[in-house]
């Protein structure tokens, strides 16, 4: 598999390698909405930190991955946007715009695990 | 020019190749950090235009000198259909392939130059410059 997926309790976390070729970033849009269904997963971390460039196509493909995801019933977050892609995307005109981002993994699963409206015990 | 490198550009791995040897060629001018990056980024956009709108074309790379600074040119050229409308195709958001709309845009936001030359039937030259620092 070229983006690998792994599960971690309700949530998958899928690492984005540098160098994507187009077919590759379809399979995997495909590949995670299945996983989201067969796991019946709440989140999903993308973690694009292996990731030197982002051009206007694969921000596009990234984010409609992510808003795919959230129809499908899991939170998606995208993490690791290196500072120099960040920096390129903003001169591009390029956003994630509906889509949350995060510094990395860590924060990104801190985001998901947290507290939300209707929890027990949580107000 | 005999230094220029050259890449085809026909299918999307042309356009990783691309902007490989831009960074490649942009790092041997003197560029470094974010700036390859963006160099890179802009290159990737022109060169998938070819493969989108034009279906082969080619990437030509070279290092050149404004009043004693190094930087990159890259010309992007191909023999496809032409830029009907080329004002519409600077703005943002405008696609005629269901894309952003940003790659001729954008691209001139990242780089110090850009000039676009097309003809309908004909073909469309894209050169873009950046100079180092
Ligand atoms: N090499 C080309 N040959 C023909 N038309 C082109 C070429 N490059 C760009 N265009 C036209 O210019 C428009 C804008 O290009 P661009 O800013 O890269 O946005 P996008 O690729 O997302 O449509 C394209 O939709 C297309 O109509
Ligand atoms: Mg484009």
């Amino acid at each position: 598999m070229t983006v690998p997926i792994l599960k971690q309790g309700d949530h998958l976390i899928a690492s984005v390698q540098s160098a994507l070729s187009d077919a590759e970033l379809t399979d995997f849009a495909d590949e995670l909405a299945e996983r989201v269904g067969r796991f019946r997963s709440r989140g999903v971390v993308i973690d694009v930190s292996a990731v030197d460039l982002l051009d206007s196509f694969a921000t596009r493909t990234l984010r409609t991955i992510a808003l795919v995801s959230r129809l499908r019933g899991a939170e998606a977050v995208i993490v690791g946007i290196q500072p120099d892609v960040a920096f390129a995307m903003v001169q591009l005109g390029l956003s994630f715009e509906g889509v949350t981002t995060a510094l990395d993994l860590e924060e990104g699963l801190a985001y998901l695990r947290r507290p939300k409206e209707g929890d027990l015990g949580v107000r | 020019m005999s230094d220029d490198v050259r890449v085809a550009v026909a299918a999307e791995s042309d356009v990783l190749a691309a902007r490989q040897e831009g960074r490649r060629l942009a790092a041997a001018a003197g560029f470094s950090g974010s700036d390859l990056t963006i160099i890179a980024t802009a290159i990737s956009e022109v060169a998938r235009n070819i493969v989108h709108y034009a279906t082969r074309g080619e990437i030509l790379l070279r290092v050149a000198h404004l009043d004693g600074r190094p930087g990159i040119v890259v010309v992007a050229r191909d023999e496809g259909p032409g830029i009907p409308d080329l004002e519409q195709a600077l703005q943002d958001g405008y696609s005629t392939g269901g894309g952003l709309g940003l790659g001729l845009p954008g691209a001139r936001r990242l780089m110090d130059e850009l000039e676009v030359v097309t003809e309908l039937g004909r073909g469309t030259t894209v050169t873009m410059r950046k100079w180092t620092a």
